[in-house]
């Protein structure tokens, strides 16, 4: 098996729950995949459908009232969800490098920038805080903060969000971890600056050969960065599949829907994710069977009272709908 | 820091003008006529009259103001119209018991309100979180004079742990462990109140920056707890309490002065008690300018503190 082979991540069954046992909501439901080195999987869905959820279930920074309570995060063999505190601290920042959705307030104000680089240096290496500081201004013109000798000592307030962007990407890969999970990095940012914050991750994943979880909901991203795609609805997975087949041969009613909006995708064009008609169902109350029933076009009785599990439709193809099934079953 | 402390100063030194004009005229309004008080109720009216012209009380009151300002401001208070003491010679001491006993409560205020403050927000909505808080309420919304009382009552009377009053013991080597036994209790009864509104801030604070986006990107980075807390919680929360701790250092000091007059500490409080009956002006007047000037030098410390804390504001 060669390197490329050897899976980086495994998720198993992932769920995480918001709130008490009665009054409570499952926002991220079973959630399985892998993540092969030097690939990116996207992970698209509609705001509040658990992504953001499921990227900090695998780092175990989900704060009370949510706790994870089922499944598995298997990283070189070993469970993350099992490990003690002080192994995780090593995972975080030194094996998973994580960057956010808002770079504005993701930076300490009280702190300055070079500080916030060598202190995830220096959490996870042996070196003398001087010699952190040489990596940290390494680092910072790498991801293209110039004049990088001199800003290591602003802080964060002298910079525009698009420079704390990369400052925080710079932090996150100081100690060249094998996984990059970037929740929505642009989100934030001026359309300006988005295209060349994602072509630095990208680049920046390349080099390293690491692989990344790319949460967006951007589809002419997903078109331009991703290998494969995972779509995201209600805290599940309801379709999972490589780029090419996403884009062309969609299988799930959810993601067919979306696409929908944005016939005729190009490479490198920013395209939002359009909301669909209906409304994303309440987590707290959930319908009886499909999630998606009430919004689907498609629906049918069966849809109504059965729950779909994810399913293969083929080797690199899965999707949660009873109508999918039924399809392939004719094929 | 230096400018930023020379343009301080040179931005309160208004205030403290201020502040001596309302001295100056609060201290006029104390009861009773000083020429009667010194002479007693059965001095003519021309021997009344004369004693004003001597003291100058006779003349308006601005002129008296600039007067007493231009001698104060060559360090000349004055002598007590009551004991005719000259007036520092009889406030200063009084003065530093009075600071003894306010950095003491201090000290207390803090180690408690931070203390209590920081393990509650930790551990917020625990069983802990509640005891505490509620202990917290209680004491803090227990006035001074009341808590004294008890305070003796149990400690000093009852169990007899500590004296009931002053300052030193007669018999005793009249060192530093002397004063620090009779210490405690007066520096708790001063301290409850104000270590309770800190906690109560304390606790806040820290909860506010525990739910900030920077902390969460701070554990993203497998920082160890112990850095994570220094760093990216206290560091942040600093400022708002250490503003709310220089507020209460007035709270103390005023605290400090009523609690002297129950424990029969030998401080500015039991002296302003002594001078507001005799109506010896020369003395109020001292006394408070002393607790004003303290009171805006501690405004100035607590600023430096935060300016040092913050960047944003050390570049004003
Ligand atoms: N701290 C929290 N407490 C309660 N519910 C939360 C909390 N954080 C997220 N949720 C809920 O979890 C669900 C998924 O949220 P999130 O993962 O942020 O969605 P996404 O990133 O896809 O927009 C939402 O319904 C949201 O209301
Ligand atoms: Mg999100």
């Amino acid at each position: 098996m060669s390197a490329a082979q050897i899976p980086s991540l495994v998720v198993e069954n992932l769920t995480t729950r918001f709130g008490s046992d009665r009054d409570g909501a499952t926002v991220v439901d079973g959630v399985s995949f892998v993540l092969t080195p030097g690939q990116t999987m996207a992970l698209v869905g509609e705001s509040g459908s658990g992504k953001s959820a499921t990227a900090l279930s695998l780092m175990r920074l989900i704060e009370p009232p949510g706790r994870i309570i089922a499944g598995r995060v298997l990283l070189d063999g070993r469970d993350l969800l099992t490990m003690p505190e002080r192994g995780m601290e090593d995972v975080r920042g030194g094996q998973i490098g994580m960057v956010f959705q808002d770079p504005l307030t993701s930076l300490n104000p009280a702190l300055t920038i070079g500080r916030q680089i060598t202190e995830t240096i220096l959490a996870h290496r042996d070196i003398t805080p001087a010699e952190a500081e040489r990596q940290a201004i390494d680092l910072l013109v790498r991801v293209g903060v110039s004049d990088a000798a001199r800003r290591i000592h602003d802080y964060p307030h002298h910079f525009s969000g698009g420079m704390r962007q990369r400052v925080l990407i710079a932090s996150a890969i100081s100690c060249a971890p094998a996984i990059i999970i970037a929740d929505e990095p642009t989100t934030a940012l001026d359309v300006t600056v988005q295209a060349k914050i994602l072509r630095l991750l990208h680049d920046l994943q390349q080099e390293m050969h690491a692989s990344m979880l790319l949460i967006t909901h951007d589809l002419g991203v997903v078109a331009a960065m991703a290998d494969t795609v995972m779509v995201m609805y209600a805290g599940r997975i309801v379709e999972q599949t490589d780029v090419d087949t996403l884009f062309h041969a969609p299988r799930h009613p959810y993601t067919k829907a979306l696409l929908a909006c944005v016939a005729g995708i190009e490479d490198d064009r920013s395209v939002p994710l359009q909301p669909i008609s209906g409304m994303a169902p309440d987590l707290k109350d959930l319908p009886r069977g499909c999630r998606f029933a009430p919004r689907c076009p498609l629906v049918q009785d069966v849809c109504r009272t059965t729950d779909p599990a994810l399913r293969a439709v083929s080797r690199s193809h899965s999707v949660a709908c009873l109508l999918v099934q039924e399809e392939t079953a004719v094929v | 820091m230096g400018a930023f402390l020379a343009k301080r100063f040179l931005g309160v030194l208004p205030v403290i003008f201020g502040v001596s004009i309302v001295i100056f005229l609060l201290v006029q309004l104390a009861p009773g006529d000083t020429a009667t008080v010194l002479l007693g109720p059965q001095a003519t009216e021309a021997a009344k009259e004369e004693l004003r012209r001597a003291l100058g009380l006779d003349r308006p009151l601005a002129v008296q103001y600039f007067q007493w300002l231009g001698r104060v401001l060559t360090g000349d208070f004055g002598t007590s119209i009551a004991t005719q003491i000259p007036v520092l010679d009889l406030v200063l001491p009084r003065f530093v018991n009075t600071l003894i006993l306010t950095a003491a409560s201090l000290l207390l205020a803090i180690v408690l309100g931070y203390g209590i403050g920081f393990f509650t927000a930790l551990r917020a909505n625990s069983l802990f979180d509640r005891i505490a808080t509620s202990c917290m309420l209680m004491a803090g919304s227990a006035p001074p004079f009341w808590l004294g009382l008890v305070l003796v009552l149990v400690f000093a009377i009852d169990l007899g742990w500590f004296p009931v009053s002053g300052m030193e013991d007669f018999a005793g080597d009249g060192g530093t462990m002397d004063l620090l036994h009779h210490l405690v209790l007066p520096a708790v009864t001063t301290a409850l109140g104000p270590a309770a509104i800190i906690a109560r801030i304390v606790r806040s604070g820290i909860l506010d920056v525990l739910g900030r986006a920077h902390v969460r990107v701070a554990r993203s980075k497998g920082l160890q707890r112990r850095d994570l807390l220094r760093r990216h919680v206290i560091l942040n929360a600093l400022p708002p309490i250490v503003t709310i701790t220089g507020l209460q250092l007035g709270y103390l000091l005023g605290g400090a002065l009523l609690t002297e007059v129950v424990f029969a500490w030998p401080g500015l409080g039991s002296l302003l008690y002594d001078s507001i009956t005799a109506r010896d002006l020369p003395v109020l007047q001292a006394a408070t300018l002393l607790i004003a000037l303290a009171f805006v030098l501690a405004n100035i410390a607590v600023d430096a503190i935060n300016a040092m804390l913050d960047p944003r504001l050390r570049e004003i």
